[in-house]
C-alpha cells in the first residue's frame, strides 16, 4: 500500500506493519488495546488454557461499562450474572497485570470515552478493543478497529492482529454547520445517505471545514458511528484542535516526548494528491438535524422528512426491509417524523456523553420542565465527564428540569443492565443503534442529537430543535 | 481447531437484509463469561413470544429449520456489534455456513475463526437459492470454494486463502502468530513508545 503520496490511514498500516507475507493477512502491531467485561472473559480464558501471559500489560487498559447498574455505586450489583462478569474482570486484570479502571474507580467511564480524555488514545496509534465502536478513537489520526473476543485474546497474547487491508473512503463535508446542526446529525446524514452497509470493507477518512471546525468531542461522535455504515474504521487527521485536547492529559506525552510526538503527528495527514478508493460529498450549510426512523441507523431522514413508502421502492428484498421497519416502529408509510410521541428520551453512549454533549443537552433544558409524559434518562460516559458536569452545576440543572440523572456507564445504549425500554415504547436516544430491541425487548428508538433529544424531552414529541432555541 | 469437512445441507431461508448482530443474540444474553449455551437463545426475540413459547411461523421453529446447516439471509448479514458471541450461537444451533450477498466485515472475521464460513453469492444466484424447495440440497465445499445447487450449478465462492488453509488444516490462528515472535521482537525494537498505560 505504500508510495510516496499516501493517505492518514494508509500511513498509520504502513508504520505498524510487522509482516507482510503473500497470501496470508498482514500482521499489525497494536499500540493500545482496550478491554471491557463482556468482550474479554473467554479470551482470557483462552490465554490461561494454553499458558500464555498478556504480551504487553503496558499497552492495554481495561474498564467496566456494558453491565453495570447506573445506580448509586456504593451498592452491589443485584444481577448475579452481571455481578460475576464484573468481577472476572477484576480478577483477570490482576492475574495478567493489566490496569483497570472499575467500577469504583475515579475514571471508570464507557471505554470509548475514557481512552481519549485520560490520552491514551494519541494521533497515528493502531487502537482496537472487542467492541465494534472502537472506530471512535480515529477522531485523533489513529486507526482503531473492532474486534472479536478471538482476536482480542490474539492481540492480549503477542500484541498483534492479523489485517487485510482495507478500501479508502473518502468522506467530505464542506461548509459551516447552521445553528442547531451537530456532528451526530452529520454522521445520522451519511449513514442515511450510503446505507448501514455503504461503507463495508472500507477505512473512512473525514475531511472538509465542517469537520475541521468540529471540536475533540464533535469529532468523536462522527467516528463513532462510521461502524454504522459498515467501515472497518473512521478517522479525522490530527491538526492544532487535536493537539489542544491531549496536551496535559493523564497519560499523554510530556516535555521534549510532547514535542516529538507533535512533530511526528503532524506527518499524518493525508498527502495532496492522494487517491481514495471511493469518495462521497456532504453539504454541510444545508444539512437539517437529522433523525432515524427505522430499524437500523442507515434508516434516517431530516427532522422536517417524512417516513418513506416501501411500495416506491422497487427491490423487493428492500421493500420488505422497509415494510418491517415501520411495522416494527409502529410508523405509517409517508407520513411526517415531526410530532411523534416519545415516552423516554436517552443522552448518553460513547456517542454522546462527553461534557459538550450534556452542555449542548442543558442549554435546551435550562430553566424549563420536561414533559411529564416522559422520562428522561442522563447519563454521564465517565467519572471525568461527571466531575465536569459537576463543577459547572450541570445535574442540578437536570434534576431540576426533571431528568434522571445516573451514573456513568453504557446504560440503555445496550440496555444490558436493566437500563431499557418497555415494549412498545419510543425513544429519542443519543446513542448510536436503533436495531430491533437495542434498548430493551420491543422497545422502539429515534437516534438523533443532544439537541433534537432534549427538544423531546421538552415538547414529548419528536420536535425540531430549532422552534424552540 | 477440527479441520472443516465439505458438507451436504438443506437450506435455511431468511429473507430479511442487514440482519445485525442484536437479533443473532440479543445484549441481553452478552452477560455470559464462557462460549457456551447460546444457542437456545439465537434469534431469540424472532423466536420466543413474551411468555417464552416459540413464536410458530418462525423458520427456525418449523421443520425446515431444524437439522439444517445453512443459513441463507438477506444482503449485510452480520452487520452491527463485534460480538463473537454471534457466530458462537449460530454454530452451536448447528450452522456451519451462512449464505448471503455481503457480509458486515467484523462478522465475516469472527465467523471464519469458528468454522463457520461466510459464502457471498451473486445477486441472480441468491434469488434462485429462496425459490429453492424445503428439502433441496446443495453442497458446500470450502478446498474447491464451491457451492453447488441441486440442480448440478457449480458456483464459485470467495474465501482469503489463509483463512481457508487455517479451516482445512485445522490451524489455530494464534498459534501462528505466535510463531511470528521474532518479527514482533524486532518491530518493537524499532517503535517509539509514547505509552505506558502502568503509569
Ligand atoms: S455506549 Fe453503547 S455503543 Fe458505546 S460501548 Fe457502550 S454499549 Fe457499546
Amino acid at each position: 500500500m505504500s508510495g510516496s503520496v499516501r493517505t492518514l490511514s494508509q500511513k498509520v498500516w504502513d508504520s505498524h506493519l510487522v509482516r507482510e507475507e503473500a497470501g496470508a493477512p498482514s500482521l499489525l502491531y497494536i499500540d493500545l488495546h482496550l478491554v471491557h467485561e463482556v468482550t474479554s472473559p473467554q479470551a482470557f480464558s483462552g490465554l490461561r488454557a494454553r499458558g500464555l501471559k498478556v504480551r504487553r500489560p503496558d499497552l492495554t487498559v481495561a474498564t467496566t461499562d456494558h453491565s453495570i447498574p447506573t445506580t448509586d455505586r456504593s451498592l452491589p450489583i443485584l444481577d448475579p450474572i452481571a455481578a460475576n462478569q464484573v468481577a472476572q474482570l477484576d480478577k483477570n486484570c490482576k492475574e495478567f497485570g493489566i490496569p483497570h479502571y472499575g467500577v469504583h474507580s475515579e475514571h471508570q467511564g464507557i471505554v470509548h470515552v475514557i481512552g481519549p480524555e485520560l490520552g491514551f488514545t494519541q494521533p497515528g496509534m493502531t487502537v482496537v478493543c472487542g467492541d465494534s465502536h472502537t472506530a471512535t478513537h480515529g477522531a485523533f489520526g489513529a486507526l482503531a478497529f473492532g474486534i472479536g473476543t478471538s482476536e482480542v485474546e490474539n492481540v492480549l497474547a503477542t500484541q498483534c492482529l492479523l489485517q487485510r487491508p482495507s478500501q479508502t473512503f473518502k468522506v467530505h463535508v464542506d461548509g459551516t454547520l447552521r445553528p442547531g446542526i451537530t456532528a451526530k446529525d452529520i454522521i445520522l446524514a451519511f449513514c442515511a445517505k450510503v446505507g448501514i452497509g455503504g461503507g463495508t470493507g472500507t477505512v473512512l477518512e473525514y475531511t472538509g471545514a465542517a469537520i475541521r471546525a468540529l471540536d475533540m468531542e464533535g469529532r468523536m461522535t462522527v467516528c463513532n458511528m462510521s461502524i454504522e455504515a459498515g467501515a472497518r474504521a473512521g478517522m479525522i487527521a490530527p491538526d492544532d484542535t487535536t493537539f489542544q485536547y491531549l496536551h496535559g492529559r493523564p497519560f499523554s506525552p510530556k516535555g521534549a516526548d510532547w514535542d516529538a510526538a507533535v512533530a511526528r503527528w503532524k506527518r499524518l495527514p493525508t498527502d495532496d494528491g492522494a487517491r481514495f478508493d471511493r469518495e462521497v460529498s456532504i453539504d454541510g450549510d444545508s444539512l437539517e438535524p437529522m433523525i432515524t426512523w427505522g430499524t437500523n441507523p442507515g434508516m434516517g431522514v431530516s427532522i422536517s422528512g417524512a417516513v418513506p413508502e416501501p411500495s416506491s421502492i422497487s427491490d423487493p428484498l428492500e421493500r420488505d426491509a422497509v415494510a418491517k421497519a415501520l411495522s416494527y416502529m409502529g410508523l405509517e408509510a409517508g407520513k411526517p417524523i415531526l410530532g411523534r410521541p416519545v415516552n423516554v428520551v436517552f443522552i448518553g453512549s460513547c456517542t454522546n456523553s462527553r461534557i459538550t454533549d450534556l452542555r449542548a443537552a442543558a442549554a435546551v433544558l435550562k430553566g424549563r420542565k420536561v414533559n411529564p409524559n416522559v422520562r428522561v434518562m442522563v447519563v454521564p460516559g465517565s467519572m471525568e465527564v461527571k466531575r465536569q458536569a459537576i463543577a459547572e452545576g450541570l445535574p442540578e440543572l437536570f434534576r431540576e428540569a426533571g431528568c434522571d440523572y445516573r451514573e456513568p456507564g453504557c446504560s440503555m445504549c445496550i440496555a444490558m443492565n436493566g437500563d431499557q425500554l418497555q415494549p412498545g415504547e419510543y425513544s429519542v436516544s443519543t446513542s448510536n443503534r436503533n436495531f430491533e430491541g437495542r434498548q430493551g425487548k420491543g422497545g422502539r428508538t429515534f437516534l438523533a442529537s443532544p439537541l433534537t433529544a432534549a427538544a423531546a424531552a421538552l415538547t414529548g414529541v419528536v420536535t425540531d430543535v430549532r422552534t424552540i432555541l | 481447531m477440527t479441520p472443516f469437512i465439505a458438507f451436504e445441507s438443506r437450506v435455511v431461508p431468511m429473507p430479511n437484509n442487514n440482519i445485525d448482530t442484536d437479533q443473532i443474540i440479543p445484549a441481553r444474553f452478552l452477560k455470559t463469561t464462557s462460549k457456551e449455551g447460546l444457542d437456545k437463545n439465537l434469534f431469540c426475540d424472532w423466536r420466543y413470544n413474551a411468555d417464552g413459547s416459540p413464536k410458530e411461523d418462525f423458520i427456525l421453529n418449523t421443520p425446515r429449520g431444524q437439522n439444517a446447516q445453512v443459513l441463507l439471509a438477506g444482503d449485510n448479514f452480520g452487520c452491527g456489534s463485534s460480538r463473537e458471541h454471534a457466530p458462537w450461537a449460530l454454530t452451536q444451533f448447528g450452522f456451519r455456513a451462512v449464505i448471503s450477498t455481503s457480509f458486515a466485515d467484523i462478522f465475516k472475521q469472527n465467523a471464519l475463526k469458528n468454522s463457520l464460513i461466510p459464502i457471498v453469492v451473486s445477486p441472480e444466484v441468491h434469488a434462485k437459492l429462496f425459490t429453492l424447495p424445503e428439502d433441496a440440497k446443495v453442497h458446500v465445499d470450502l478446498a474447491s470454494q464451491t457451492l453447488t445447487l441441486p440442480d448440478g450449478e457449480k458456483v464459485e465462492f470467495p474465501v482469503d486463502s489463509f483463512s481457508k488453509t487455517c479451516l482445512l488444516e485445522g490451524i489455530d490462528e494464534l498459534g501462528w502468530i505466535l510463531k511470528q515472535a521474532p518479527a514482533i521482537e524486532a518491530y518493537e525494537a524499532t517503535r517509539v513508545s509514547t505509552l505506558n498505560t502502568l503509569g
